[in-house]
């Protein structure tokens, strides 16, 4: 384990930013965190979280697909694709990093998609354990570690410094390119500060919320629960639980007509918008009903079913947080559970 | 490395209406033949840019080496768009896509009953000019569709002239109302199933049309002797990537587009009723 002193934090993030794009959490105008590029003077948030979940850098809000041009009858596909710049992400916290291994799980298995593969190999991601865990917290609901973070580095934040620890090869690359602003340490002090959050995400309203229950195989018990009704009926269709969600990983391609040719783009989607599912004969989903259900089913059971029991929430809150009508995750898992019980 | 939201650029060499609002379109790659090789019941997504992308059946049987044929009802914006262009016109594809129908698995040595209403008799064309082509490898076919009135009935040249010349194939036409110029059979097509005595045994039936059609036929093929293992459909539900990612097509946590299209009845049991 290595340790970087908090008066070498700006040379640090200097030398990370000599040979890759640095983004990492930065207080903006209104003071909510988000990621943003390091340049020299830029100073880290010290917000728990980011407004918008890191999952932009790999699968980015809109991007450019292809190109083409189009003269007569004759079209000609471009092929605009680039190798990525290398990159680094400072300040993941767990639950966001988790995310990632759930948007692998959609993105990397055949057939790859080759824009998000590309940025994936080109990122590093320096993950932050947490120090101030807040009430709409439940990532321990899923098994994640908020002291112990996945990346390719993980990073502690101490009374004095940062602990870091290399976790794969190119967490060890980028430990050794930097090398001469650390020293080596033992674990007590990782372990200490650990100890002393473990105690905070022991009190959290949400540290008793268990997954028992939920996931694989269970479509038939949970899609025409009499629940589904009452949850959903103040829904606004707003789609802002998707955009701030980590994991929602639904998209739309659409053409843009340039003037001097057609640009093809994805952008983010949601299944909670009343188009997503229409076509020209009808629409599957004519209720926001069913468009809420689709979202935490997808979530909660279809996604699990597909992947190994991994569920496809990761507990970062922002859910909690940001509905307008302050409907959530959790509200769902509790009524699915205990039938409304809890309602 | 590949992508496979990247799509080709075929030309649109042969334009044959079917009906009035239903055109086949044959695609050929810009140096001639195929644009690559697909299974019975895979689809393809085709796009004109600028104006949209869809996923259509690929209609033409892959023991054809030169060319496939996609038909297409006009009915939105890329189809309007298809309908009104000319031949020699550029359009993309990419695919195939989607599980196909087992023709070389649960299919072979089978007899088939292939029931089709309207433009639904589409991707089951690819399935019968397949085993057409491989005659020897299926037993008795019997095909039953229909449409509203004789002029919605697509491929119909196709069907007097060369399916019913075909050895042991039965086929069997319907429309909706009486209508002058007709003397076939009239009816719905559900209902034709049970007219029909069908023979259950050794044989599969494969079903596409428009939901109610699907909806009324089951219980008739059921009637018939047919149990739901012996019964396949095709779906069709709003998609825009094609391999199960966009997350569109779903029905419970099955991707239409990559799990599908092709399902068989006791597999549909297991899907939430939201389709």
């Amino acid at each position: 384990m290595k340790k970087l002193q908090k008066t070498q934090l700006q040379p640090f993030f200097a030398a990370l930013a000599a040979n890759a794009s640095l983004y990492l959490p930065v207080d903006n105008e209104v003071g909510k965190a988000e990621f943003k590029k390091w340049q020299d003077g830029v100073q880290m948030s010290t917000a728990l979280n980011t407004l918008r979940s890191a999952k932009d850098f790999f699968f980015p809000q809109t991007e450019n697909l292809m190109e083409f041009k189009m003269e007569g009858k004759r079209i000609d596909v471009i092929d605009t694709r680039e190798e990525c710049e290398d990159f680094v992400l400072f300040g993941v916290r767990a639950c966001d990093a988790a995310s990632f291994a759930i948007l692998d799980r959609v993105y990397l298995v055949d057939p790859v998609d080759t824009y998000y593969k590309n940025r994936r190999e080109h990122g590093t991601v320096v993950t932050l354990a947490c120090g101030r865990p807040a009430e709409t917290c439940f990532c321990g609901t899923f098994g994640i570690d908020a002291t112990d973070p996945a990346g390719d580095v993980t990073a502690w934040e101490l009374a004095d410094g940062y602990a870091l620890r290399a976790n794969t090869e190119k967490g060890e690359a980028l430990l050794a390119s930097v090398a001469a602003l650390l020293t080596d340490t033992d674990t007590a002090e990782v372990e200490a500060e650990q100890a002393r959050v473990r105690a905070i995400l022991a009190r959290l309203p949400l540290s008793g919320l268990t997954t028992e229950g939920l996931g694989e195989g269970m479509t038939k018990e949970f899609f025409a629960r009499p629940e589904w009704a009452a949850l959903s009926e103040a829904c606004l269709g707003c789609g802002t639980c998707t955009f701030v969600c980590p994991t929602c990983q639904c998209y739309d391609i659409r053409d843009f007509d340039t003037g001097h040719g057609i640009q093809r783009f994805r952008c983010w989607d949601s299944c909670m918008y009343s188009d997503f599912t229409k076509m020209a004969h009808g629409n599957p989903r004519t209720s926001q009903l069913e468009r809420f259900r689709q979202r935490f089913m997808h979530k909660l059971v279809y996604f699990p079913d597909n992947n190994d029991g991994i569920f496809g929430c990761v507990g970062c809150g922002r859910c909690l947080a940001r509905c307008p009508i302050s409907m959530n995750i959790v509200k769902v898992m509790k009524a699915l559970k205990k039938g409304g019980a809890e309602q | 490395m590949n992508e496979t939201l990247i799509p080709y650029a075929g030309v649109v060499t042969e334009i044959t209406g079917q009906t009035p609002d239903v055109k086949t379109f044959r695609v050929e790659a810009p140096e001639g033949g195929k644009l690559f090789e697909h299974l019975p019941g895979q689809c393809a997504m085709l796009s004109v840019p600028g104006i949209s992308e869809a996923m259509i059946s690929i209609t033409s049987s892959p023991t054809n080496r030169d060319f496939m044929e996609f038909s297409v009802k006009k009915c939105g914006c890329l189809t309007d768009w298809l309908h009104a262009m000319d031949e020699g016109q550029m359009i993309t594809v990419r695919g195939p896509y989607g599980r196909h129908f087992p023709v070389e698995e649960e299919l072979k040595g089978k007899n088939l009953v292939f029931v089709a209403g309207g433009i639904g008799l589409a991707p089951l064309r690819s399935v019968i000019n397949y085993v057409r082509d491989n005659r020897a490898n299926y037993g008795r076919v019997d095909i039953i569709y229909g449409s509203r009135s004789k002029e919605d009935l697509v491929y119909y040249n196709e069907i007097v002239s060369e399916w019913t010349n075909t050895p042991d194939f039965h086929v069997h036409l319907t429309i909706d109302r009486e209508q002058e110029g007709w003397d076939g059979h009239v009816g719905f097509v559900p209902n034709y199933i049970s007219e029909l005595e069908l023979s259950a045994v050794n044989a599969c039936a494969l079903v596409c049309g428009p939901p109610i059609m699907i909806k009324f036929s089951l219980p008739n093929l059921l009637q018939a002797g047919f149990d739901k293992t012996q019964i396949f459909t095709t779906m069709e539900l709003r998609m825009k990537c094609g391999i199960g990612k966009c997350g569109r097509c779903n029905i419970g946590n099955k991707y239409v587009c990559k799990d599908g299209p092709v399902f068989r009845f006791d597999q549909l049991d297991e899907l939430p009723d939201e389709y």
